[in-house]
């Protein structure tokens, strides 16, 4: 043993004691995990093998997921048209005549996105201008936290809030003939459940901007406004559209407060004040239904959950494209 | 003028933080240092805070006139009580060991440390008749007068043209944006080599380059002043060089001055040079002024001397 000592990382300078001591102590336990050696291996193998299900568990679930979605979506085509699925806009699965086109349901996705994205973008974007440039440090480690516990929310109280807050006030500006369930209540609280991803990865992106963009553009004589919007917020253009493309995503797969506030009508319409229906909405509207498994309408809502999924995803890879296509290095 | 001003200051008591002009001139010099001041010798009067002034040998007007100039980072003194006179149309070099607050000093021109929460200036700095340090000079005004230009050349994410437009366009430039930018470039000695690609990012440059397009984009604001912190110390030496000549050439038209480690650099570019030293406390204090010439040939203080001739820094 001591003729190894110099070479085991654990040897110390001779005057650092305790730390040779520990060194001492701890050799004996360290040799013996070393390959080959029999100790430890059976409860090592335990612990490396439940360490790598529970890391994969995920994973697996992700790909039986996808893989029923796909079995299920094939099914469902085998019975419909392509066409009349991604050809129509009429969308009528419960009733007698019925009619798959999701367009319909897509339209009222895109629609309540859009406006969740018209109020959560300025909203977002300006408390992620205020948390990284203006704030003074003990407000924003104050303020940030607050606004990130708003997407800790549940969506449903969100859509109830819809119901009893919004829509009211949306009734006293437009009229008491507009609906109680519409798409500009149901996408107005979207929006403000946006709000916290959009501020928070912003003001990330605008924080990691180099200090001396900023006092290279003070140095022009430049305000602090001039500096945040016209050198920061641009600096950071990458990480503040990828903030936007996953609040999207997360606007489109948004369930609950639309399922409640967005009423349950697919429809075609450029009209906000009426009600739509969302995939999402539509998938909670047959799924609480007494559907039989073997029908038409219960595969349908694989196929919708597949149009869903591929168009989450592709947003999701869109954001992340972005974020590394258009990120500026800055040494 | 600069010889009255300068008479002026070497009787200045080294007491008060914030004494006022009035009572700086009424004070009367003491009668050895009237002496000496004819004899046209700088005078060591504290030496832990007078600094020497060498006399100046030509006729000069002061684009900055600093008195007793005190800069904190909260309770940290980074610099002590520093007069000093930035001559007009000239480059004048700020030279001293790490840590001696020529950089501070700098940054105190264009009021750059009001960004640094906690920091704060005591004493003048006129400029033009006003000082500018006071708060209620307005510091966005002092920055769009006095450019600056930074150690790390820092464009911006945005193409070469719009980099050199940024300044004029903020601060609400009317007349021809292409012929300024051209202007610019040209002054910067960048144009030739980027004149077919202007759409290309700034970032896309080389770092001499870069640098040139920082030092650009400060001329397209029209400053009176130009700051240079360290300015080619990131640069290889082709790039220092260029950099170097176009201190001298901008100094026909402004006033630079350039904080550099180099002393060779200090050498070959500036007209007057300031040689600080931070003491065991590490507050910097200016130590000697004058021409880089009688600073680097026949510098008067021990300290100078020792610096130029390497024995420390």
């Amino acid at each position: 043993m001591a003729a190894r000592q110099p070479n085991e990382p654990q040897a110390q300078p001779p005057q650092d004691t305790v730390r040779s001591l520990l060194a001492e102590l701890w050799r004996d336990r360290l040799q013996p995990s070393r390959p080959g050696s029999g100790r430890e291996t059976s409860a090592g193998r335990v612990i490396h093998a439940a360490l790598f299900l529970t890391a994969t568990l995920s994973a697996f679930v992700t790909i039986g997921i996808v893989l029923v979605l796909i079995f299920e979506t094939v099914e469902f085509f085998r019975e419909v048209p392509f066409l009349d699925f991604f050809g129509s806009t009429k969308w009528s699965a419960l009733f007698a005549e019925k009619q798959f086109g999701v367009w319909a349901l897509v339209w009222g996705t895109g629609m309540i996105a859009l406006i969740g994205l018209v109020v959560a973008i300025p909203l977002g974007l300006m408390a992620a201008v205020f948390l990284s440039e203006y704030a003074p440090p003990r407000v924003r480690a104050i303020v940030k936290p607050i606004l990130e516990i708003l997407a800790g929310v549940p969506t449903v109280v969100f859509g109830y809030f819809a119901l009893v807050s919004v829509s009211p006030v949306i009734r006293d500006i437009f009229g008491q003939d507009v609906g109680i369930y519409n798409a500009l209540s149901a996408g107005i609280v979207v929006g403000l459940m946006i709000v916290p991803i959009i501020a928070s990865l912003s003001e990330d992106a605008m924080r990691a901007v180099p200090r001396s963009l900023r006092e290279g553009a003070y140095a022009l004589g430049s305000t602090r406004m001039e500096v945040s919007l016209r050198v920061v917020l641009p600096a950071a253009f990458s990480g503040v559209v990828a903030s936007i493309i996953l609040a999207a995503s997360r606007a489109v797969g948004e369930t609950m407060a639309v399922t409640i506030a967005g009423g349950g009508n697919p429809q075609f319409g450029v009209n906000p004040l009426e009600a739509v229906q969302t995939m999402t909405a539509m998938i909670v509207q047959l799924s609480l239904g007494d559907t039989p498994t073997t029908s038409i309408e219960f595969k349908v809502l694989f196929a919708v959950a597949m149009t869903l999924f591929v168009l989450t995803l592709v947003m999701n890879i869109v954001a992340q494209w972005v974020s590394r296509r258009f990120r500026e290095e800055y040494e | 003028m600069a010889r009255n001003f300068f008479t002026m200051m070497k009787s200045t008591a080294p007491s008060a933080t914030e004494p006022s002009t009035a009572e700086r001139t009424v004070a009367p010099p003491p009668p050895s240092m009237k002496q000496d001041a004819a004899a046209g010798v700088g005078v060591h009067l504290d030496p832990t805070l007078e600094a020497v002034r060498h006399d100046f040998t030509e006729e000069v007007e002061m684009a900055l006139e600093l008195r007793d100039v005190s800069a904190f980072y909260g309770s940290f003194q980074a610099i002590d009580r520093i007069t000093l006179p930035v001559p007009r149309n000239r480059v004048t070099a700020l030279i001293g060991p790490s840590g001696c607050g020529k950089s501070t000093l700098l940054r105190c021109f264009n009021r750059m440390n009001d960004l640094i929460p906690g920091a704060r200036i005591t004493g003048r700095i006129d400029f033009g008749g006003r000082n500018l340090v006071d708060p209620n000079v307005d510091a966005v005004e002092v920055r769009r007068r006095i450019g600056m230009v930074f150690q790390k050349p820092n464009p911006f994410p945005k193409s070469i043209y719009e980099n050199v437009a940024f300044g004029a366009r903020i601060n609400g430039y009317s007349g021809d944006m292409d012929r300024l930018v051209e202007d610019s470039l040209r002054r910067a000695a960048l144009w030739d080599e980027v004149k077919d690609e202007l759409d290309k990012s700034g970032l896309a440059l080389s770092g001499g380059q870069q640098q040139r397009l920082c030092i650009g984009r400060a001329i397209a604001v029209q400053p009176e002043i130009i700051l240079m912190d360290e300015p080619a110390s990131a640069l290889d030496p082709v790039a220092t060089l260029k950099i170097e000549d176009l201190m001298r050439e901008l100094a026909e038209d402004y006033t630079i001055v350039v904080v550099t480690h180099n002393m060779q650099q200090a050498g070959r570019v500036s007209d007057y040079t300031a040689f600080l030293l931070a003491g065991e406390e590490r507050v910097g204090r200016l130590v000697e002024f004058g021409p880089t010439q009688d600073i680097f040939t026949n510098p008067l203080d021990q300290r100078t001397e020792d610096y130029i001739t390497g024995r420390y820094g």
